[in-house]
């Protein structure tokens, strides 16, 4: 066999390589060339019906308010600092929602395989409840159902004369940079260090000599003191301003506006449904000789979950958790419905709208979809790869 | 969903921008008749200019402004398809071939006209920015509106409108903007905005629609030039015209005095040279349109004239009750003049 294609100098289809090579390049060819034709003729057709195409409109004023914005914006701003509002507000929403959904759905996990009748039929009810009723309808029902049946600003849910609940959304003291703010930064990065060294030197002596160290209480009483003694010393590093009602609304403070609860609530108890079932499953995926081999080694009970099981468990749920957190970043988009201003509803929506430019306008939007939820899988893969099983 | 509607109507603009060959004069109007209705562009539901009723029929001055058009080029005002789209669905739809014309309460701008492969045929109805507000506030004007929380529909000219007039009056405001209308009005009722902004006449038929209209009131001012007029894809002259020429013919017919109950005997009896021109009593005014001789007849019998169409969906016998104000016609104390057929 080997001589014989050897002895071939030829090209042949009768070749199994050649013809590889040949539909590869075929295929290559074609998706490359069909690609080329789309783009062309789009343009070509774009100019000949005297539709602007191109990105400059990203340089021009937009001219219209954003509710919230988490940098400085005026109306005379940008499309460009428009579109980077709206990419901070989606991405405000997604890391909001996946903290809040993990820690909720671990616990709601859990809770399904504790041995206590009532706990378990509890977190069963909240899991078949939430993960079978559309995400869209649930933020519909947070915000028009519940955010917005609040008193007004003026009959506000009045916390301490501090916080404000109202159909405003919280309203709570704002904080910004008082003398003490530079110290009190420097103490938390020393406190950041010192708790760095104390957990390395106390995994070390665990490894040598197998004395454990009380590495979270201690870590947590360097955290606490170091900081706190700077305060002492240098005054407090944030004043707060209290919110006032005035005229219409609230003045002065920190607001969370009730798109933004109502978006992030939804989803967040939407999407630890989910997760609730992945932990239990991947909980379920460590065989119970685990659990009696380290009863038997005198683990107790809350060590064998943490060292043993967790760290099994973890290798089944990152995986399927990760399409979660991607799910969770997607369905950010639906708070179009309720006037959240993200990504979708303020460039895909008004942007859009305002210039005309719907091609450039939704090939940037999806890119950004396409770019947050490659990055929460890198990410995600990358921590996986980390806990996988070192087989020695 | 909206994501997914957008999305889908802007990858179904691409392929038909990619795919089919390039607009030509009179592709429009051979389509229409090639399928046998016009396709027709309306709001998600405005009272007035365009609401489904209780059988489902989309009434209002828009939908009769389509309608009039297929009265001109088929002599039947029923062969009209609605597509009912949102303010940021409207100029993707018509730029695709979605709808043949589109007729939203769309407001006349130099960039919509210029810059989006679009342009307007003329104006329905001259309207302006104005604010709803809750009596309780005690606001009587609009100068007095400084902190407050504002409800806008997205993708409109309101949004930039509303953003100028508090810019320039040195006041702050936060807006809070809603897909479509009807969000916007609930999130009013609810009391998450203190004003509902938007064109003066769709405030007067969003208060309609309200569970306590007589709870809000309309502030005085006109914030705003907003001109709503019925649009088409741009490089189809013969389709711009027969729209275009549509709305010119219901006003002629108003000047004149035709009304879809006298308009039978008129053109069959006229001694007004003008009339006679008009109904196809004389000329070919109609054949250079690619008309029907008789289209304003058609439009005229089974639409009405502009003053006819404004009385049944806006005026006083409606729950609107809009005066004609600036819509009224040149020689009556408005704006609304047509240029005329000879």
């Amino acid at each position: 066999m080997q001589n014989r294609i050897g002895a071939q100098k030829g090209l042949s289809l009768s070749d199994p390589r050649v013809r590889a090579w040949l539909f590869q390049i075929l295929t290559i060819v074609f998706v490359v060339g069909l690609g080329w034709y789309l783009f062309h003729n789009t343009q070509t057709n774009l100019q000949h019906r005297g539709i602007t195409s191109g990105f400059d409109f990203l340089d021009r004023s937009a001219g219209f308010g954003i509710a919230q914005h988490l940098i400085p914006y005026v109306e005379s701003d940008s499309y460009a600092r428009v579109f980077v509002i709206g990419l901070l507000n989606t991405l405000l929403v997604t890391l909001i929602g996946v903290v809040l959904a993990t820690i909720l759905g671990f616990i709601i996990g859990v809770a399904r395989l504790s041995p206590n009748w009532m706990i378990n039929k509890l977190a069963t009810v909240y899991v078949e409840t939430f993960r079978n009723i559309p995400p869209l309808l649930q933020i519909l029902f947070w915000y028009f159902a519940v955010f917005l049946t609040l008193p007004g600003p003026r009959g506000s849910i009045n916390i301490d004369d501090t916080f404000f609940i109202s159909n405003r959304g919280l309203n709570m003291p704002g904080a910004s940079m008082a003398e003490g703010f530079w110290p009190f930064v420097i103490a938390v990065a020393l406190a950041v260090l010192a708790v760095v060294v104390m957990v390395r030197r106390a995994n070390r002596r665990f490894e040598e000599t197998g004395e454990p160290f009380h590495k979270f209480w201690v870590g947590l009483a360097l955290l606490v003191v170091i900081p706190g003694a700077c305060v002492l010393l240098f005054g407090s590093p944030v004043q707060w301003e209290v919110p006032q009602l005035k005229g219409f609304n609230f003045v002065g403070g920190w607001v969370l506006i009730p798109e933004l609860l109502a978006l992030t609530l939804a989803l967040t108890i939407y999407t630890a449904a989910f997760i609730a079932e992945i932990v239990r499953s991947g909980i379920r995926s460590v065989s119970h000789g685990q659990t009696e081999a380290a009863r038997s080694l005198g683990l107790r009970e809350g060590p064998t979950l943490r060292k043993v099981i967790i760290p099994q468990a973890l290798r089944v749920i990152i995986p399927p958790l990760t399409s979660q957190y991607l799910n969770l970043a997607k369905n950010s988009s639906l708070a179009a419905g309720i006037g959240y201003p993200e990504m979708v509803s303020l460039f895909a929506g008004t942007v859009l709208n305002q210039t005309g430019q719907a091609i450039e306008v939704i090939a940037i939007t999806m890119s950004v979809y396409l770019a947050i939820s490659i990055s929460i899988s890198l990410l995600m893969n990358w921590y996986n790869k980390r806990i996988a099983l070192i087989e020695r | 969903m909206k994501m997914l509607k957008t999305t889908l109507a802007v990858l179904t603009a691409a392929a038909a921008l990619g795919a089919v060959s390039t607009a030509q004069a009179g592709a429009t109007l051979d389509a229409v008749k090639k399928k046998g209705f016009v396709q027709c562009g309306v709001s998600d539901g405005l009272p007035g200019f365009s609401v489904p009723d209780a059988q489902g029929k989309i009434i209002g001055i828009d939908a009769d402004v389509c309608r009039a058009v297929a009265a001109a080029v088929f002599g039947d005002a029923t062969k009209v398809k609605f597509s009912q789209l949102n303010a940021k669905e409207r100029f993707t739809a018509l730029q695709s071939g979605e709808v043949d014309v589109l007729s939203r309460n769309t407001t006349w701008t130099s960039s919509r006209d210029a810059g989006m492969g679009l342009v307007f045929t003329g104006v329905t109805y001259y309207d302006g920015v104005g604010f709803l507000v809750n009596k309780k506030l005690g606001v009587s004007s609009a100068k007095e509106l400084d902190g407050a929380t504002i409800c806008i529909q997205a993708g409109t000219t309101t949004e930039l409108n509303v953003s100028d007039f508090f810019r320039a009056n040195n006041l702050k405001y936060t807006p809070i903007t809603f897909d479509t209308s009807d969000e916007s009005a609930k999130s009013l009722e609810s009391g998450r905005c203190d004003v509902l902004t938007s064109d003066k006449s769709q405030l007067f038929a969003q208060r309609s629609k309200l569970a306590a209209p007589t709870e809000y009131v309309v502030l005085p001012e006109t914030i705003s030039k907003e001109p709503l007029g019925p649009v088409v894809r741009k490089g189809d002259e013969e389709w711009f015209s027969i729209v275009k020429w549509t709305l010119f013919a219901m006003l002629n017919a108003e000047e004149a005095g035709i009304t879809s109950k006298n308009v039978e005997a008129e053109a069959k009896g006229t001694k007004n040279p003008d009339v006679a021109r008009l109904l196809g009593g004389d000329g070919e005014y109609g054949k250079d349109l690619k008309l029907p001789k008789d289209w304003v007849v058609q439009i005229v019998k089974q639409v009405g004239n502009y003053g006819e169409v404004f009385e049944k969906n806006l005026g006083q016998s409606t729950d609107l009750k809009i005066d004609r104000g600036m819509n009224a016609l040149w020689n009556n104390g408005g704006i609304q003049y047509a240029p005329p057929v000879r």
